[in-house]
């Protein structure tokens, strides 16, 4: 029963301890939404990838939402967020210990929304770098390496400009996630790409997107689920959000209409798996910036972002390296170009925070600078030297002969595309009855 | 005149339809079929149904060929399609009766290539 005397109290009481309810609301639907972009990132990769890998690259992103969720709250949380030094935050959260429903020091959100908004980050962090692997990466080790990367390269990261490390210190803006998400993400890309080695048949025959439709449908709902991962990233109601918000319609759309140009230009043509791109280019150019430059300027740097992200799509292909995906450029160089563009065009009467170099603060460009040298530089280095240790201790990519019938059956003993013609139920008298009543033609007596 | 069918592995197709052009046998079809060899059953489970793949994905290749290049054809498939695993698939030569190029009405060696 509902105790009415009591209601006011309970405002009170809420007030007074600092939750805001409209901050919470909304940080509890930013972080559903940011969740939904883990699978969607699988559906994007898994339509660009051959049939027979379809499930195994789904799959890495369901992966990476299993391990590192458990890795977050276990440790990884408290190495990002808790009181550190200026490289990498301390252990008073392990296992959320000291973690309430009280709020966070300095928001009015309960501290266990903000570590799951903060989780849905690093899970999809983990999941991006699964492009640069795929059709080749063992299951088991893509896991293991999950867990690691979570607590050895994107918690620290994380920490530099979040959790009150040195580039945090150095007053770097980075309004989402361009140093711990984009730049951690492609130059980690890059690096397991190398380690990994080039598929079989990289370079060899023309290895095409198996369904279009998904990697339109995934790019699309990642688009959708980029509104809490940008005004989320506000961590309030508040001034910041409802401009990240506009500007994670705009910067992709002005991407999306550049790329069209361009391939336009180039070939005449307007191409789909180049439009589901342009969305996450966009999208991630404007990430870092998103709460910090004006919509018009968002416009301009959703445009410049195709540039670099397009020329290197293109090259790409015809150098040896089989980074498969191009997580380095839509989310390295696309994270750099957002990052740099801070220190132009920052805007301290949208931001309330700082100006960039075009509104007289020309420190600012330098300190964003700093970001886009450092952030490559250790995703790149880390993440090189922790699958070269993994390498040792276990095989980090399947056999080839297993490559070459796909990861499908060979990691998952499961296909995409089944059709269930010469397929032999095993146990009948377990599971025929239940799950297939009436559909005998599937099932005939072994031997007969 | 003889029609050489092989049956290779689905991630070999590309291997055999390369040695085919090197070979300059030119002309031919190619088909998604399933089909039973010698090699082991692999199993798969789909959440408590588990089941034993008998049929196994594999490509097939038909290419008309007139007598001089019957060898090169098989020697081009083999080569390219062996991985030395039981599986590797097979390849069959049959005679044909006739041949007819629709477009220009040739027969024969006429019309399968490379004419000999």
């Amino acid at each position: 029963m509902h105790d009415l005397t009591s209601l006011p109290m309970t405002l009170a009481a809420v007030k007074s301890s600092g939750i805001d309810s409209g901050d919470t609301a909304w940080m509890l639907v930013a972080t559903a939404l940011v969740l939904m972009m883990t699978p969607a990132l699988g559906l994007f990769y898994a339509g660009l990838v051959r049939a027979k890998n379809a499930l195994n690259t789904f799959m890495m992103s369901l992966g990476a939402m299993a391990v590192v969720s458990i890795t977050w709250v276990a440790i990884a949380y408290s190495l990002a967020f808790s009181k550190g030094n200026g490289f990498i935050g301390g252990l008073h959260n392990v296992f959320l210990r000291n973690v309430t429903n009280g709020p966070r020091a300095g928001l009015h959100i309960p501290e266990l929304v903000f570590v799951c908004f903060q989780a849905s980050f690093c899970i999809i962090t983990v999941a991006l770098i699964s492009g640069a692997v795929v059709e080749r990466m063992r299951f088991g080790a893509f896991l293991l390496f999950a867990a690691l990367w979570a607590c050895l390269i994107y918690a620290p990261m994380a920490h530099w400009v979040w959790g009150g490390g040195w580039l945090q210190h150095r007053h770097v803006m980075d309004f989402a996630g361009g140093v711990p998400v984009e730049m951690a993400s492609g130059f980690s890309a890059l690096a397991a790409a190398v380690v990994v080695g080039a598929r079989k048949d990289f370079g060899r025959q023309a290895i095409l997107p198996h369904n279009g439709v998904y990697a339109l449908l995934g790019a699309s709902l990642l688009w959708f689920g980029w509104f809490g991962f940008n005004a989320g990233s506000a961590l309030t109601t508040g001034m910041q959000a409802p401009l990240a918000f506009i500007n994670t319609l705009l910067a992709p759309a002005a991407t999306l209409s550049t790329w069209m140009l361009i391939d336009y230009l180039r070939g005449r043509k307007a191409t789909a798996i180049g439009a589901a791109t342009a969305i996450v280019v966009g999208a991630v150019g404007i990430t870092p910036a998103a709460g910090f430059v004006s919509p018009m300027s968002a416009i301009l740097l959703g445009a410049l972002a195709a540039i670099p992200a397009y020329t290197l799509i293109v090259w790409r292909p015809r150098t040896r390296l089989d980074e498969t995906l191009d997580v380095l450029a839509a989310h390295g160089l696309a994270g750099i170009t957002g990052i740099l563009f801070i220190g132009f065009f920052a805007q301290a009467s949208w931001n309330l925070t700082g100006n960039g170099l075009l509104f007289g603060s020309p420190i600012q460009l330098g300190r964003q600078a700093l970001a886009a040298l450092a952030a490559p530089a250790y995703a790149f280095c880390g993440t090189f030297i922790l699958l070269k240790l993994m390498s040792l201790v276990t095989r980090i990519r399947v056999h080839e002969h297993d490559e070459g019938r796909g990861l499908d059956v060979s990691q998952h003993g499961e296909e995409a595309y089944t059709r269930g013609e010469g397929a032999i139920l095993i146990h009948p008298e377990h599971a025929f009855e239940l799950e297939y009543e009436g559909s005998a033609k599937y099932s005939f007596p072994e031997g007969g | 005149m003889k029609l050489v069918i092989g049956i290779v592995r689905p991630e070999k197709a590309n291997d055999v339809l390369e040695a085919l052009y090197r070979a300059e046998v030119r002309g031919l079809s190619v088909s998604r079929i399933q089909g039973h060899g010698g090699e082991t059953d692999y199993v798969e489970t789909y959440r408590g149904t588990t089941v034993k793949m008998e049929l196994n994905e594999k490509v097939r290749f038909e290419v008309g060929v007139s007598d001089g290049f019957v060898d090169a054809a098989v020697d081009a498939i083999a080569k390219a399609a062996r991985t030395g695993e039981v599986g590797d698939g097979k390849i069959f030569v049959v005679p044909i009766e006739k041949v007819v190029r629709i477009r220009t009405g040739e027969e024969d060696t006429a019309a399968v290539t490379p004419v000999f």
